[in-house]
């Protein structure tokens, strides 16, 4: 778990939340020990989903507070991206975050933003979730750039690519994804 | 709605997960038995211990498929069950193998992996692979292991610090995330070193910094070492300013808002260095992005509370965002209106606010009527729109909070603007004919029976009172019993009816109602028990001088062992407890051990009483007046610990030195304390008791004893010679030797001041008391303070000089105000009651003056007060 220090820390991320259409889990991950247990975790995602809903976050994304975090978020279709942070976090570096994940996400799901395509591709929000915050930090908030290092992943299935280096497979699955977008 | 996880349940789960012992794996099949198990934990299924392990174990020898994508799902598998170090053992050869594997992906996770799960003794055998790791030509891995390093220097911050030279390497990355990674880790390896800072800043902020991320760390670390240096003198630059101000025209918005918030943080920020980063964020303000409107808006808030005219030049389109979809950007943005507004936009301000407040919820409601609140306190005159927008609100529909808030508003409004009371008064009490909150109706009573007597005609407000007396609960109805008895109390012309009212209470059917009526009525009444008309009301409503919290103390003492004679309110200490700066800290950081000041309780008063009257020689000096809070008598990490707290008796002091010995190869014995009081001249000595020894980490306390003439509060300084014989102790076995050496310790001189005769009583409304004191005891004068480094500190100062209580959170001083006032209350030795108001003007050659009132129940203590002030 990060420890949170003064304003010169790192920016840091305190969760990321994928909810459905009625507030409930599709992946969430916790960075900070604001939220002990599960019931804290899911009375703030309850509190977080009843406090957004009506708005709309469809076209641009949303930014609210709640319990001194900052919270932006993205609605597509029945899926709800959530970002916290800190009340001192700069708000677009959630927002950046939020982007990543959404993009990435996008990329992976090749454009089919629902939830019953997320959840038969749980391993792959899992993986994207790791991707882009490791223990509160920021590892990449490209959308491309982490789908790409998911999607490593998603094509293996028939060709041994375990000794191929990383930025083949980079390039290998930007060209999948992108041929698979433009189908 | 279909679920490919419809019907999931752990124990199949865990059945399904024996296929990881299969011997030929099917990579894709023991996959999707992982993405399962995780599913569980992340819906918040817990494993007890056996299953966690289970489930690891079997996760193990998945490390033999050579499948990378099975392979990511045993590395986040792994990071989610955390096994316990025992366990950590048995994947750490696998995943040194995969550190130096030559697929950059298998290293970088592998890294994340073993950093994540790993001690610090595993940490040396892998500290190498990591310092090749962060200048790895492969940003993934590079990034991994700085990331790691950033998470173990809160566990094994020895360790990583030795990695610096790799990572001041990999600052230098065209990478632009190596770099942010890299940036972050440095500087927290070097954040106690403020030279270090200063010239990482001051030699990445010539060069290139490629990530906007990273370009958001430098401007953190910049502000750090501006707030560090403060502002050239002779040429009034800030060092750093132009740099920040060129993030002000960054490509990414992400940095020009982190410098503009920089720039408006900056300690004592001028005008001149505030208008660039005002302007980009007017600009944010008609951004299409509601994030970019929320974060502007949210700074130019809190630029307002202290430069409001800055942001006057943003309030046409703060106008337009009252109307923003984001209600919290509307609300941020109306509350920065109250700010800045000025007197005549007052009155269009509110007609925009009321459309504005039926549709936003309770919680923003509570923000804006707190902004109108300051609002109407800074311009007095126009008490009477606010007034009535507060009236209004308070009769629409509402949760507590937002009432309570509101009421509060009215309270506050009609203490601080005398033509605003009878109006006020009368909102209160229509909002009382129909309001559901027991606690608002009887605070409202309570607020009424204070001011209603004293207005023009009392007689109005009766009605609403009695009404309550018939229509509400029990506990209404008693407070409006009290309220009604205040009125017949203070108004002579109302108490014949107020006394027929009060004999209908005679007949309520709860207790509480009857036994409050027959008590005034017997009190008030022609066959009073008491002697004088101001000893009843004194009784009846004067106020509890005595913290509730002490009362409570002491009643709980009282009930657990009950004496033959009754509990006397005189034996509750008067002396607010204040909150030990210990606690705060406690929860950050681990307390110093040694050296530090034996951590004082909540009820420090007490334990210094019960420590005191065990001494037997010590037992007649009487009941102890009051205790210092410690002060420190050596350095901090010294190789004895000494400080001294001041006990004060009617006629004797005495100093409890606390004492620590801090070098384990040594023993102290018989430890004594040498006080030498030739400049405390009305202090004479009459004992000590030495402390017979003193071994190493274990705090124990001598003390001395003075006699000084009584109730005097004398002053004086003593020095202080720690004496003791010191004896070598082996370590090994902890057996002191036999013959010991005597030697000699200096410790630093303190003082008896004046502030210790007073103990720190505050009064619940200061107004009231300040008016029950006798007007003839009051004592004013003034004083220049000279030249002061701010307002705030010069107030600081005199309240420290008195060692008094502040009342009403007078202590705090608005930043940039020129001028203060700072009620204080206290009791004075020999229990005398005594009440300070000071007012305090700052110019601008930062020269303070100040006017010190006193009123007191003893002329003399009043006068003491400025002998104490005019010596201090």
């Amino acid at each position: 778990m990060a420890t949170f220090l003064s304003r010169e820390a790192c920016p840091t991320i305190k969760n990321i939340l994928l909810l459905d259409s009625e507030g409930k889990r599709v992946a969430v991950k916790y960075y900070s020990d604001d939220w002990p247990t599960n019931s804290a975790k899911l009375a703030f995602e309850k509190s977080v989903f009843t406090k957004t809903q009506k708005t709309n976050a469809r076209t641009e994304a949303e930014i609210t507070m709640l319990e001194n975090n900052i919270i932006v978020y993205k609605f597509v279709q029945d899926l709800h991206f959530f970002v916290t942070g800190g009340d001192d976090e700069n708000e677009l570096i959630l927002a950046t975050v939020l982007q990543g994940f959404f993009d990435a996400v996008t990329l992976l799901l090749r454009n089919n933003v629902e939830q019953r395509e997320a959840l038969e591709n749980l391993d792959l929000i899992l993986l994207c979730l790791d991707e882009i915050v490791d223990g509160g930090i920021v590892l990449e908030t490209d959308g491309n750039v982490i789908a790409g290092k998911v999607a490593t992943h998603s094509i293996d299935d028939g060709a041994p690519l375990s000794e191929q280096t990383i930025s083949q497979a980079l390039a290998t699955a930007r060209e999948h994804l992108t041929r698979s977008l433009l189908r | 709605d279909y679920s490919p996880f419809l019907g999931i349940e752990k124990g199949a789960v865990l059945q399904e997960a024996r296929v990881f012992n299969d011997p030929q794996l099917d990579a894709r099949r023991c996959s999707q038995v992982i993405t399962k198990l995780l599913y569980l934990l992340n819906q918040g299924e817990t494993f007890t211990k056996a299953e966690a392990t289970g489930v690891f174990f079997a996760v193990t020898k998945l490390f033999q498929s050579r499948d990378i994508g099975l392979r990511r799902m045993v590395y986040l598998m792994i990071k989610e069950i955390s096994p316990s170090a025992d366990e950590v053992i048995i994947v750490t050869s696998s995943l040194m193998k995969d550190m130096n594997s030559r697929t950059d992906m298998y290293r970088a996770n592998a890294i994340r992996v073993l950093c994540r799960i790993t001690d610090g003794t595993l940490l040396t055998q892998i500290e190498r692979y990591l310092k090749q790791a962060i200048v790895d030509k492969n940003p993934v891995v590079a990034s991994a292991a700085l990331v790691s390093g950033i998470h173990l220097l809160q566990t094994n911050p020895e360790i990583v610090k030795r990695w610096s030279n790799e990572v001041q390497e990999a600052v230098q990355s065209k990478a632009a995330l190596v770099q942010f990674h890299a940036l972050g880790l440095l500087h927290q390896i070097r954040q106690n070193d403020r030279l270090a800072v200063s010239k990482l800043v001051t030699s990445l902020t010539k060069g290139a910094v490629r990530s906007p991320l990273a370009q958001c760390l430098l401007i953190r670390y910049t502000s750090q070492v501006i707030r560090e240096s403060g502002v050239n003198n002779q040429t009034g630059d800030r060092p750093f300013y132009d740099y920040l101000e060129n993030c002000l025209r960054h490509k990414a918005e992400m940095v020009i808002f982190e410098a503009a918030r920089a720039i408006t943080e900056l300690t004592n920020v001028t005008t001149r260095e505030l208008t660039p980063a005002i302007t980009v964020l007017q600009l944010f303000l008609s951004s299409s992005k509601p994030v970019l409107r929320f974060a502007a808006v949210r700074t130019l808030n809190k630029v307002a509370m202290t430069h409001p005219m800055a942001v006057t030049n943003c309030n046409i389109d703060m106008e337009s965002l009252i109307s923003d979809q984001n209600r919290s950007i509307a609300t941020l943005a109306i509350t920065t209106l109250l700010k800045t507004g000025n007197e005549s936009s007052v009155d269009r301000l509110m007609k925009q606010i009321t459309n504005f407040m039926s549709d936003i919820a309770d919680e923003f409601k509570i923000v804006v009527v707190e902004a109108i609140r300051s609002l109407c306190l800074k311009f007095p005159l126009k008490y009477r729109s606010l007034m009535n927008f507060l009236s209004n609100i308070l009769r629409e529909e509402g949760g507590f909070e937002y009432k309570k808030a509101i009421v509060d508003s009215i309270v506050i409004l009609i203490r601080d603007i005398p033509d605003a009371k009878e109006g006020g008064l009368l909102h209160l009490c229509e909002f009382i004919e129909d309001c559901e909150f027991t606690y608002l109706s009887t605070q409202i009573l309570h607020f009424l029976g204070n001011e209603g007597p004293k207005t023009s005609d009392p007689s109005k407000y009766i009605r609403y009172i009695y009404n309550r007396v018939i229509l509400e609960n029990a506990t209404v109805r008693a407070s409006a019993v009290s309220t009604l008895a205040k009125f017949g109390a203070m108004v002579d012309s109302l108490k014949p009816r107020i006394f027929v009212l009060l004999r209908r209470c005679l007949f309520d059917n709860d207790d509480e109602v009857r036994d409050r009526a027959t008590l005034y009525l017997n009190t008030l009444g022609d066959g009073s028990v008491a002697e004088t008309d101001k000893e009843v009301k004194e009784f009846l409503f004067g106020p509890l001088d005595i913290p509730l919290k002490n009362m409570e103390t002491s009643l709980k003492n009282y009930i657990q062992d009950p004496l033959e004679e009754p509990f006397d309110i005189n034996s509750v200490p008067k002396e607010v407890k204040s909150q030990p700066l210990a606690e705060k800290k406690a929860s950050g950081k681990k307390p110093t051990g040694l050296g530090a000041p034996p951590a004082a309780p909540a009820s420090a008063a007490d334990a210094y009483e019960k420590l005191l009257s065990s001494i037997p020689e010590f037992a007649a000096f009487g009941k102890l007046f009051k205790s210092s809070a410690p002060v420190e008598l050596t350095e901090a990490e010294t190789e004895y610990a000494v400080n001294v707290v001041k006990h004060i008796f009617d006629s004797h002091v005495v100093f409890q030195y606390n004492c620590t010995n801090t070098i384990p190869e040594q023993l102290l014995e018989n430890v004594t304390v040498i006080v030498d009081a030739s400049e405390a001249e009305e202090f004479s000595e009459v004992g000590t008791k030495p402390l017979r020894s003193l071994p190493y980490d274990t705090p124990a306390q001598t003390f001395v004893a003075f006699e000084k003439p009584e109730g005097v509060p004398a002053a004086g300084k003593f020095s202080n010679v720690l004496r003791f014989t010191v004896k070598e102790v082996d370590t090994s076995t902890g057996e002191p030797e036999d013959d010991g050496v005597e030697d000699e310790y200096q410790l630093e001189d303190f003082e008896v001041v004046a502030a210790d005769y007073i103990l720190k009583v505050g009064v619940s409304n200061f107004k009231n008391a300040w008016e029950s004191m006798v007007p003839e005891t009051e004592r004013v004068d003034e004083y220049g303070l000279g030249p002061r480094e701010s307002l705030a500190e010069a107030v600081n100062a005199v309240i420290n000089l008195l060692g008094m209580q502040p009342c009403e959170g007078t202590e705090v001083v608005q930043s940039n105000s020129r001028s203060h006032t700072c009620l204080l209350s206290g009791v004075y030795i020999g229990n005398v009651k005594v009440l300070v108001r000071l007012s305090f003007g700052i110019d601008g050659a930062k020269e303070v003056a100040m006017k010190l009132a006193v009123r007191s129940e003893d002329v003399s203590v009043s006068d003491a007060i400025h002998e104490i002030v005019a010596s201090g």
